[in-house]
């Protein structure tokens, strides 16, 4: 399907360099993404993809380059201040709160849209307990969402990996972000949850216009979802584009489909 | 009791966040409550109270302090001797400069005292973490009992080197210094940690306790999501050092009557992490259950030979008490590290079951 929308350009990212030791683990790459748009980051194992979310979203600051989300240079902010100014990310290896139950992650999810300070907390009555309550009900729609109402008093830890990630979407979708950063949501799960979660991905991108970066192995889905696709190899960005420019560029080709792309 | 949980709809979201979420659980609270308030006083001798239940109520405070911190806000600390000292010292000096204050305010205000102190000690705990952290507590420990040893000005210049409770009344009654009652006493450590106890839940329930438990589980995660590392843990020191403060005011206003910094030592600091670890980390309800541990096995090691016939020495005694701690606190380290909490709601889970388990 994948329509092409040339939006505005939300996030700019610039010119991005970050090494590891010796490593040059991204290097001075540059990606235009447009509001409202699924945009996929492909390449090897070891590319930098990972990385270069992590400087999107502050994990690291990266030693050259800026990241500017609608105007507003997020290059040396904490990452809380980037949370805050509507980017959200999953993690590739699942960072929930472990001992924590389904519906608190999620509520945690709304920290930055609470207001409920020391003493609001200690009472719990009144404009303090309003507020976790009309935050929960905000929680409710995502947990109906996402199908998962059966589990919203588990311990996350208890639950099957599969699930881990789609709670850790919902912690994520609970921002209400303008920026969705989804480091390989469908990485080891089973061909129906990969399916599941390829919907909900597509719904979000549908129904709140979310912009999505995603990072994914599986190539199918990544044709199949995304509307650009941007391709690193050795922390350089190789080649961008539409999935079928992408899937026709020789240097993708050689660099990453290799022989098994079915072209 | 029977009770059920099936069968109850949760009507709304405000009742399931509820302390307890179940009637009968909320009934039978509040009238265990009121119990504690009218029985003790009237039945229980001075020996039970002042041997028993008013350390085991000091106690229960400090521990649902550290509590906060270390189960909660996962960050240790071996401070709370020292942070229980400023309580008292301030306690101290406020009585004396304002005989007038009400001994309320003076308790509050000892807590304010400690949490600023708290705050300050919590700094370092941006950048270091786990065993680290807990040394620069422990720094902040000897640090503070060294103070109060050192200026005189604390201790009034008392030659001693003690301070003193001295009388003060709440609604006519004294409930500090030599005249006042254990009863008094008891009902006053009651309705402090009554109070706490419920602004304890409440924080941990609410926005403020999810900030410290999302940097607990996973640091990065939480400033991912927008929760501000240094902010949620500067907090997490100050209340629970405000906690702390609290009951070190009220351990030598309701309990000893006069201390010097001896009773504050590092050994203090051991006894109440103690108490949470064998209680429960992260639980309220464990801090009353390690405390009540804590104060009751010392006694029911003193009696238990003596109600058998035999003859052991205080020094022995001590001994075994030292080795059932270690090897209690080993147990729930590595099987139960929700402590006697958890074994306390599998318990309950079992008799609501029943007499039906499937
Ligand atoms: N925290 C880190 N410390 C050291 N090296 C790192 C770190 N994160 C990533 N790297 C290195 O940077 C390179 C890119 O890694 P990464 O961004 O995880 O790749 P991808 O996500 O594309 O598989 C790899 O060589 C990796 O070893
Ligand atoms: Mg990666």
């Amino acid at each position: 399907m994948a329509v092409v929308t040339s939006g505005p350009t939300q996030l700019e990212i610039r010119g991005v360099s970050k090494s590891f030791g010796g490593v040059q683990a991204v290097s001075r790459v540059s990606v235009d993404v447009q509001k409202g748009q699924i945009l996929s980051i492909i390449g090897p194992n070891g590319a930098g993809k990972t990385t270069l979310l992590n400087c999107i979203s502050s994990v690291f600051h990266p030693e050259t380059g800026t990241i500017v989300l609608e105007g507003q240079d997020l290059t040396r902010l904490s990452p809380a201040r980037v949370a805050g100014r509507g980017i959200a990310r999953t993690f590739q290896n699942i960072a929930l709160f472990r001992g924590m139950t389904v519906v608190d992650n999620l509520m945690l999810g709304r920290h930055i849209h609470m207001k409920n300070g020391v003493l609001r907390s200690m009472l719990y009555w009144g404009p303090g307990r309003r507020e976790e309550v009309e935050h929960r009900r905000v929680v409710e729609d995502i947990i109906d969402f996402l199908e998962i109402e059966a589990i919203r008093k588990r311990p996350v830890g208890s639950l099957p990996y599969g699930l881990q990630k789609r709670v850790e979407l919902g912690r994520a979708l609970a921002l209400h972000p303008k920026v969705l950063l989804l480091d390989e949501p469908m990485g080891g799960t089973n061909h129906e949850e990969k399916e599941d979660m390829a919907r909900f991905i597509l719904d979000v991108n549908d129904e709140w216009g979310t912009t999505i970066i995603l990072i994914e192995h599986d190539m199918g889905v990544v044709m199949d979802i995304s509307q650009h696709v941007v391709v690193l190899d050795l922390g350089e960005k190789i080649a961008e584009g539409t999935p079928a420019e992408v899937k026709a560029h020789p240097q993708v080709i050689k660099a990453y489909l290799g022989t098994k792309a079915t072209v | 009791m029977i009770y059920r949980e099936a069968g109850r709809f949760k009507t709304s979201y405000a009742s399931d966040q509820a302390i307890f979420p179940i009637v009968q659980d909320r009934v039978f609270v509040r009238a265990a409550v009121v119990a504690a308030f009218v029985v003790p006083p009237l039945v229980a001798g001075d020996y039970w109270l002042q041997a028993i239940l008013i350390p085991f109520l000091i106690y229960a405070l400090a521990a649902i302090g550290l509590n906060l911190l270390t189960g909660y806000a996962g960050q240790l600390s071996l401070g709370t001797g020292g942070f229980m000292a400023v309580g008292a010292y301030s306690a101290f000096k406020l009585t004396t400069a304002f005989p007038r204050l009400s001994i309320i305010a003076v308790f509050l205000l000892s807590g304010l005292a400690a949490a600023a102190i708290g705050l300050l000690f919590g700094i370092p705990s941006l950048r270091i973490k786990g065993f680290y952290l807990a040394v620069a507590t422990l720094a902040a420990q000897f640090f503070l009992i060294w103070l109060f040893n050192k200026v005189a000005w604390f201790t009034n210049y008392a030659s001693s080197g003690t301070i003193t409770a001295p009388d003060r009344t709440v609604l006519g009654v004294t409930v500090t210094g030599p005249n006042a009652t254990a009863a008094a006493r008891y009902v006053m450590a009651l309705a402090f940690v009554t109070v706490f106890a419920l602004v304890a839940k409440n924080l941990v329930r609410g926005r403020i306790g999810r900030s410290w438990m999302a940097i607990r589980d996973r640091d990065i995660a939480a400033e991912i999501i927008g929760v501000r590392p240094l902010r949620t843990k500067l907090l997490a020191f100050g209340i629970s050092s405000f906690y702390c403060g609290v009951a070190g005011a009220e351990l030598v206003f309701l309990y000893l009557g006069s201390a010097e910094t001896l009773a504050f030592d590092i050994n203090q600091s051991f006894l109440v992490l103690f108490m949470v670890i064998i209680g429960g980390l992260g639980s309220v309800l464990g801090s009353f259950l390690g405390a009540a541990f804590i104060i009751l096995l010392p006694i029911f090691l003193t009696r238990l030979p003596h109600s058998l016939g035999l003859i052991m020495s205080v020094a022995l005694q001590k001994q075994i008490e030292l080795m059932i701690f270690g090897g209690l606190i080993l147990f729930f380290l590595i099987v139960e590290p929700h402590g006697l909490a958890r074994l306390w709601q599998i318990g309950k889970e079992k008799l609501r079951l029943w007499p039906f388990p499937h």
